[in-house]
């Protein structure tokens, strides 16, 4: 078992993960990242459009270079920055202050540190529907590491479930590495994602059906097709049945926080839909019910990385500053400047309420048993 | 043994992406594994998974109750459906476990089997 | 078509009309610009502005709210095609009334592959993707040398409203 020791701990090496270590470092402390995935980057890595917002979310840049840009960023501070990657973080032991984590299938890792920021992004959902679990059926972010990341073909042919951002941008990508998308299917009303998403794969050809939805995937061992059909006001399959021959079944339904370090720590939790999920109570400077644990990026609610990027800097900046580190005066309430403007757009109304109810002044007493 | 063959001939055999309008992708040493006894091809360093799918390879195993296959699903090593035996150790995360040279990866029947730390050793 | 399905299809992506951030630059300056001039279509109020900071003449006016739709001053606009090249959404589109006295010439962004090149004949497509005539490559230009390209394509002059995409047949 290796003992390792920290300063400020940020679990997760992605856009929040980045942010928040460069963010600590600059203001002079010691962090160490670990990230469970073979290289640092997380979800941007991934992404070959070109991010939306403005200069300051690196609008215009395509997602994989903002990972090298904040890679770069991090270079700068390689005396005060470690990582371990392929390390997964398997738990927070409250009674020892300790967490443990995992490197392959022998190598253990104890890892104490001052504070720690959990930016442990989300995981896919599934919707049920029979044969939902046959091989085939893969989540629209692992399409993407397939295809993107390590160059393999997905499939031949896809239906994709769900069109927010997520299933319009995934479809566009597997057009872009030569398989042909059939249909994509959304149970609203209307797509989820941007509407300028949805027009660049509309005018290729691809069908976004609206109202619909997956009945069942059909295979015996593996994915050979799939039956959708349309969804009433209640959401419940009526209308004829329609099979969609396909080898893959890309389901981009939504994303869940992934939260159970979290919850290990004994911070406050919240069900909130707006958000996604179960996520923690926090206060301006991202700190959770327990004094030393900070949250971020889609851990925190899910959002997009331009919101993931502010809240890491805001939660690195908030742990350096809570060690004694010099930071910037009025530097949170830029960063907060940033993510307002971020969230002033059509889908920023949801984040905003959902914000609300997490969102804490101050913490009262021991804040922390 | 050798068990690494040189970069040379580029994926035909394999199923991978020959030409993409935005990326170019480095791929590590061509190496040499076994799957189920059968040998493959895959890129050393990057993640079994990859390298099963690359190969056509989409079972992964058989679930303990129902014998349901499984196989790929998230890539981030959250939700275990990926789970293989390698080099005798069961419920591994392929996903996210880097191919090495001369790698054992077989199916997993239910649950697997945790072999004693010598019993391992023997194995591989 | 009815109310509601004309709703469906702008909601699944397709534009069905003119409407704020998608409005059609005016008819007589349009013929008259050499070069060609921008047709933006973006109707949705999201946080971005790249087609405003990639314009070099200020044609695209400045943001108040990063959420505002996109205007033009077409006066100012020289079809130089960067904002096709800048926008993340390819929502941008320049096009030629002057190129000939039956075609126009139409500047679209593309990522796909394969690439044309000059003097090909592709498959002009409309905003559901359906093929509305064959058009000819006349330029392919890559003006930002970012991996999007802008190919240039000759094409009837009344598919002015409604082509917007391109498939190369290999």
């Amino acid at each position: 078992m290796k003992q390792v020791s920290t300063e400020i701990l940020v679990i997760g090496g992605g856009a929040a993960g980045l942010s928040a270590a460069a963010e600590a470092a600059s203001a002079g402390a010691k962090v160490l990242i670990v990230e469970s995935d073979l290289r640092l980057g997380g979800q941007l890595i991934k992404q070959t459009h070109k991010f939306f917002g403005s200069k300051d979310e690196f609008a215009g840049t395509r997602g994989f270079k903002i990972a090298d840009i904040l890679l770069n960023e991090i270079d700068a501070f390689k005396d005060s920055v470690s990582v371990l990657q392929n390390t997964t973080v398997t738990g927070f032991y409250i009674e020892d202050d300790t967490f443990t984590a995992m490197r392959g299938e022998e190598e253990v890792f104890q890892i104490k540190t001052q504070k720690t920021i959990v930016a442990t992004g989300a995981q896919e959902r599934l919707i049920p529907f029979p044969n939902n679990d046959l091989p085939g059926v893969y989540g629209a972010g692992a399409v993407q590491t397939l295809m993107n990341v390590y160059g393999v073909l997905p499939g031949k042919r896809v239906l994709m479930v769900g069109a927010g951002n997520i299933g319009l941008i995934v479809s566009y990508q597997l057009m872009q590495a030569g398989v042909e998308v059939a249909a994509v299917v959304e149970a609203a009303p209307r797509v989820g994602g941007y509407w300028v998403h949805a027009a660049k794969i509309r005018r290729m050809g691809v069908p976004i059906l609206l109202r619909h939805s997956i009945k069942k995937a059909l295979g015996e061992d593996i994915i050979t097709g799939a039956v959708i059909s349309e969804l009433n006001e209640k959401f419940e399959h009526v209308g004829p049945e329609r099979e969609i021959a396909c080898d893959l079944i890309c389901i981009a339904v939504g994303l869940s926080p992934t939260t159970e370090l979290l919850s290990q720590a004994g911070c406050k939790m919240m069900y909130v839909p707006q958000l996604c999920g179960n996520v923690a109570q926090r206060d301006r400077t991202m700190r959770t019910s327990h004094p030393d644990f900070y949250t971020a990026g889609d851990a925190s609610g899910i959002e997009e990385a331009s919101a993931a990027m502010v809240e890491g800097r805001i939660a690195g900046l908030s742990a350096a500053a809570a060690l004694g580190y010099p930071t910037e005066h009025g530097k949170i309430d830029e960063y907060w400047g940033r993510l307002e403007s971020l969230r002033m757009g059509e889908a920023g109304a949801r984040i905003c309420q959902g914000i609300e109810c997490v969102l804490v002044k101050g913490w009262e007493g021991a804040a922390h048993e | 043994m050798d068990e690494k063959v040189g970069p040379g001939r580029r994926g035909r055999d394999l199923d991978l992406i020959e030409e993409h309008p935005i990326l170019d992708f480095q791929h590590g040493e061509r190496v040499r594994f076994f799957f189920d006894g059968k040998e493959f091809e895959g890129f050393e360093g990057e993640p079994i998974s990859m390298a099963l799918h690359a190969n056509g390879v989409r079972i992964y195993r058989e679930t303990a109750e129902m014998h349901r296959p499984r196989g790929f699903f998230c890539a981030i090593g959250k939700c275990s459906s990926c789970f293989m035996i390698v080099d005798g150790v069961p419920n591994v995360r392929t996903c996210i476990t880097p191919l090495k040279a001369g790698m054992k990866v077989e199916t997993q029947h239910g649950k697997g089997n945790v072999p004693e730390m010598d019993e391992r050793r023997r194995h591989s | 078509m009815s109310e509601k399905s004309i709703d469906m299809l702008f909601n699944s992506g397709v534009l069905t009309g003119e409407r704020e951030g998608a409005l059609l630059p005016p008819r007589e300056l349009w013929e008259k610009k050499k070069g060609g001039v921008v047709v933006v279509e973006c109707p949705q109020r999201i946080p971005c502005n790249p087609c405003h900071t990639s314009c070099p003449t200020g044609a695209i006016l400045p943001f108040e709210d990063i959420n505002n739709t996109p205007v033009v001053n077409w006066e100012k606009c020289t079809g130089c095609t960067l904002c096709v090249s800048a926008c993340p959404g390819l929502a941008c589109f320049v096009i030629d009334l002057t190129f000939s006295k039956e075609n126009a010439l139409y500047k679209l962004p593309y990522e796909m592959l394969p690439l044309p090149i000059k003097g090909q004949k592709v498959e002009c497509l409309d905003r559901e993707g359906k093929v509305v005539a064959e058009g000819t490559v006349e330029n392919v230009t890559q003006p930002r040398k970012d991996r999007t390209h802008v190919v240039h394509v000759s094409a009837p002059k009344n598919l002015v409203t409604v082509f917007r995409s391109i498939r190369v047949v290999k």
